[in-house]
C-alpha cells in the first residue's frame, strides 16, 4: 500500500479553481472568471434546483417500485450544470449513467431518463437531435466514442474557423473510478495524438461504488493529463460558477483547434451509488456532514439572497419544480412497456432472415396463447 | 473484365474502390498507412487518399474500435484493421457491447456502419496469438454480422459490400490464402454479401466450409473424384446471418453433410450448422452431420499446426465415415 495518497495534492500543483465559496461569496481567480450576470446565475440556480428535483422524484419512484434502479446525482449538480451550460448547441456530450443534470442542459425531457431505469428502454432520446449520446453503463467506453467523434469534427473542418456559430467540440463525462480503465487511458492518448477537440470531464465524487479514490489512483487525477501531453485543471466541483468557467474555457480551446483538456471536478456523491447501495458500509457520516457544508445549491442561494434576489423568484421556482415532479411521476407510469416483436426490427439496419424467422415464431407463439381470462 | 490477382490484392483493390466511391470511408488500424499493413492489404492507399483517410492508429485495439464508434456517430464509415486475430480481444468489449448494440439501444436512431477486418486462422507457421479463429465469438453476438471470403473475386466484392452495409460487419480474412491467385471479375454483378454459394457440384456428400477451409474442401473433392466419389462443396461466405437454404437443398440431395472449420469444435459454427441441418433435413439424412474442426486446444505451437488443423486427409476420413453409415 502507498504510504500517502496524494490525491489531495499537498504540493499544490493543482489548486482547486473556485469562484464562489460555500458561504456564497464570489472570489476571483487569476485564470478563470465567470462572465454571466446575476440573471444568468439565477438561470444556473434554476437548473441546479430542477436537477435535484429529478433525483428526488426518481428516488421516490424507485422506492415505490416504479423504477428498478436509480443512480442519483445528488451533490454533483454544480459539476453537471456548470459544465452542461458551457456547451453550445453544436457540441456533443458523451455521458455515463448519472448525467441527469447534463441531460437537462441538453434539452432532453427528464422523463425520458427514467426509461432505462424502469426497464422499458435502453436509451430513450435521440442522441443526434440533442447532441447527447445514450447513457453508457460500461465504465469508460464512452470516452473513446467522444474522442472518435471529436476526430470526426476535425476531419469535417468543424474546428478552428473562429466561427462561434459552428466551431464545435465534444465533452466526455466519467467518474474517478473510470480513470483506472484502459479505455479512458486510451482515450487520453488518442485525443492527445490527434489533437482532438474533446474535453474530458471527470467528476471525482470520491467513490467508485465502495472504493474510494485512492483505490483507483495514486496521484491527482488532473495530473494525468500532463503525462499524455495536455492540460489538466482541478476545479471545485460544488461551485457551479467555477465549473462553468473552466469548462467554457476548455471547450473554447478545443473548438479553436487547440486540443483536449482534462477537468477534474472535485465533488462528492451525497447519496448512494445507486438505489441498491448501502454507503454506510464504506463511509462514515462525519465525512458526509463535512461535505454537506459545501452544498452546491445552498451556496448559490446564499449569494443570490445577498444580491437581493426577491423571494418571489424562489417561490416561482418551487412551483416549477413541483410541476416537473408531477410530470416525472405521471410520465413514468405511462411509459409503455416495449413490444418484444418490435425489438426484432432494430437489431440490424438491413435485418436478417434468421431474425425474421424468429420474430415470426415469437409472434405466432404469442398469438397462439389464450388471452388472459378468456377461459371461463 | 477479368484480372488475375492474389486474394490480398483483391482486398486492396476493393478497399480502393470503396474509398473512391464514398469519401466517408476511412481506414484505421496499426501500421496501415506508410507500411500498408503487416500483410500489405492497405498498400498504397495512404499515399493516394492521404493521412486523414488512412489513419495510422496508436497501438490500442479498444481505441481503434471505440473511436470508430464516435466517427460513425459523425457519419463516417470506418474500416478497421485488427493486425492479427489474437489481438482483437482488447477490443472485444467495444465490439460486442458498443458496436453491436448501439443501433438496437437507440431504436434505430444511430447506425454503426463499421467494418472490422481480422486476418484469421492458421497455417502460416506463426508464433502464438497470430493464428486464431474467433469468428464464432462474433457470430453469436446479436447486432454484428460476420462474413469470410475464400477467393480473390469474393475478396474484391465482399469488402466493398461490407463497407456499403449500414450494419457493422466483422470481416474475417483467411490470412493463409492472401497470396492465392484467382480471377477477379471487376464488372459482373456479384452475389449479395449474405449469400452462400455452391462452389463445386456433387452428389454423394456435401462439404460445408468458409474462408481458408474452402480451398481444403475443394482439394478434398478433387482427390475424392479420383476415387469416383462426388462431393458437393459449399462456401458459406456469410457466418452471421447464415444462409443455409442452399445447404439444406444440397443435403436433401446428397443425404450427407460434413462441416469443416479451423476453429475448435465445441460451440463452434459447426455445432450451429449441424443442428440446423438436423432440424431441417432430418428425413433426408443418411448419416449424422459430421464436424471436422480444430481441436479444443489453445492454438498449438506451429510445428504441429498441420496436425491440429483440418487437412485433406481428415476431411476425406470424415467423408468415409459418413458414407459408411
Ligand atoms: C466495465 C464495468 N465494470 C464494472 C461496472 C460496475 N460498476 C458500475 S458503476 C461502478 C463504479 C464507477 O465509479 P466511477 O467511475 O467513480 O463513477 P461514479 O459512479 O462514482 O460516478 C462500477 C464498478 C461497470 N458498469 N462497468
Amino acid at each position: 500500500m502507498p504510504d500517502a495518497y496524494v490525491a489531495d495534492d499537498p504540493a499544490g500543483a493543482f489548486p482547486l479553481v473556485q469562484l464562489l465559496t460555500p458561504e456564497g461569496e464570489r472570489v476571483s481567480h487569476a485564470d478563470y472568471s465567470y462572465e454571466g450576470d446575476d440573471e444568468a446565475i439565477r438561470g444556473l440556480f434554476r437548473d441546479l434546483v430542477l436537477s435535484r428535483r429529478i433525483d428526488f422524484e426518481a428516488h421516490a419512484l424507485q422506492r415505490h417500485g416504479e423504477l428498478g434502479l436509480w443512480a442519483p446525482a445528488l451533490g454533483q449538480e454544480a459539476a453537471q450544470i456548470g459544465s452542461g451550460r458551457a456547451l453550445l448547441p453544436q457540441d456533443f456530450a458523451f455521458p455515463t449513467y448519472r448525467e441527469h443534470g447534463v441531460a437537462l442542459c441538453r434539452g432532453v425531457d427528464p422523463a425520458l431518463l427514467l426509461g432505462l431505469f424502469r426497464g422499458v428502454e435502453l436509451g430513450g432520446w435521440d442522441p443526434v437531435e440533442h447532441g447527447f449520446a445514450l447513457y453508457s453503463i460500461v465504465i469508460g467506453a464512452q470516452t473513446l466514442h467522444a474522442t472518435g467523434y471529436a476526430m470526426g469534427l476535425t476531419l469535417d473542418g468543424e474546428v478552428g474557423r473562429n466561427d462561434p456559430e459552428r466551431d464545435a467540440a465534444v465533452i466526455a463525462y466519467f467518474g474517478d473510478g473510470a480513470t483506472s480503465q484502459g479505455d479512458v487511458n486510451e482515450a487520453f492518448d488518442w485525443a492527445a495524438v490527434f489533437n482532438a477537440p474533446v474535453v474530458f470531464f471527470c467528476q471525482n465524487n470520491q467513490y467508485a461504488i465502495s472504493a474510494s479514490t485512492e483505490r483507483n489512483t495514486r496521484g491527482p487525477i488532473a495530473q494525468r493529463a500532463g503525462g499524455f501531453g495536455f492540460d489538466g485543471i482541478r476545479v471545485d466541483g460544488n461551485d457551479v460558477l467555477a465549473c462553468h468557467a473552466v469548462t467554457t474555457a476548455a471547450m473554447q480551446k478545443a473548438r479553436n483547434g487547440e486540443g483536449p483538456t482534462l477537468i477534474e471536478a472535485y465533488t462528492y456523491r451525497m447519496g448512494a451509488h445507486t438505489t441498491s447501495d448501502d454507503p454506510s458500509r464504506y463511509r462514515d457520516s462525519a465525512e458526509v456532514e463535512t461535505w454537506k457544508l459545501k452544498d452546491p445549491i445552498e451556496r448559490v442561494k446564499r449569494y443570490l439572497l445577498t444580491q437581493g434576489t426577491p423571494q418571489e423568484f424562489f417561490d416561482e421556482l418551487d412551483v416549477e419544480a413541483d410541476e416537473l415532479g408531477k410530470h416525472l411521476r405521471e410520465t413514468c407510469k405511462s411509459l409503455p412497456d416495449p413490444d418484444l416483436a418490435a425489438l426484432f426490427d432494430h437489431v440490424y439496419v438491413d435485418g436478417s432472415t434468421e431474425l425474421e424467422e424468429q420474430k415470426a415464431q415469437y409472434v405466432a407463439f404469442r398469438d397462439s396463447l389464450e388471452p388472459e381470462g378468456s377461459e371461463a | 473484365m477479368s484480372t488475375k490477382m492474389p486474394l490480398g490484392k483483391g482486398l486492396n483493390a476493393g478497399l480502393r474502390a470503396a474509398m473512391e466511391a464514398d469519401d466517408k470511408v476511412l481506414i484505421m488500424g496499426e501500421d496501415v498507412g506508410k507500411l500498408g499493413g503487416v500483410f500489405r492489404i492497405t498498400d498504397g492507399l495512404q499515399k493516394d487518399f492521404g493521412e486523414s483517410r488512412v489513419i495510422d492508429a496508436p497501438l490500442a485495439e479498444s481505441g481503434i474500435v471505440g473511436t470508430a464508434v464516435g466517427l460513425a456517430f459523425r457519419g463516417y464509415r470506418p474500416v478497421l484493421e485488427i493486425q492479427f486475430d489474437g489481438f482483437v480481444y482488447p477490443a472485444y468489449d467495444q465490439i460486442v457491447s458498443q458496436v453491436a448494440k448501439l443501433h438496437f439501444r437507440s431504436q434505430g436512431r444511430v447506425k454503426m456502419p463499421i467494418v472490422i477486418r481480422i486476418p484469421f486462422g492458421g497455417g502460416i507457421g506463426a508464433v502464438e496469438h497470430h493464428s486464431e479463429s474467433p469468428e464464432a465469438q462474433f457470430a453469436l453476438t446479436a447486432g454484428l454480422k460476420v462474413v469470410s471470403c475464400s477467393n480473390a473475386n469474393d475478396a474484391f466484392w465482399m469488402i466493398q459490400q461490407a463497407i456499403a452495409s449500414d450494419d457493422p460487419i466483422v470481416f474475417m480474412e483467411p490470412k493463409r490464402r492472401y497470396w492465392d491467385q484467382g480471377e477477379v471479375d471487376t464488372e459482373s454483378e456479384p452475389l449479395p454479401l449474405h449469400a452462400s454459394k455452391i462452389v463445386r457440384d456433387g452428389t454423394d456428400a456435401t462439404l460445408i466450409a468458409y474462408g481458408p477451409m474452402v480451398k481444403t474442401c475443394l482439394e478434398a473433392a478433387e482427390a475424392a473424384a479420383e476415387e469416383s466419389m462426388s462431393l458437393e462443396v459449399i462456401d458459406l461466405r456469410t457466418l452471421s446471418p447464415l444462409d443455409l437454404a442452399p445447404v439444406f437443398e444440397s443435403v436433401r440431395r446428397t443425404g450427407r453433410a460434413i462441416v469443416v472449420h479451423e476453429a475448435s469444435q465445441t460451440l463452434g459454427l459447426g455445432a450451429e450448422i449441424s443442428s440446423r441441418i438436423t432440424e431441417s433435413c432430418f428425413y433426408s439424412l443418411e448419416a449424422p452431420v459430421i464436424r471436422v474442426t480444430g481441436y479444443d486446444l489453445p492454438y498449438p505451437p506451429s510445428r504441429v499446426e498441420e496436425e491440429f488443423l483440418p487437412g485433406l486427409d481428415r476431411v476425406l476420413d470424415a467423408v468415409d465415415r459418413s458414407l459408411a453409415y
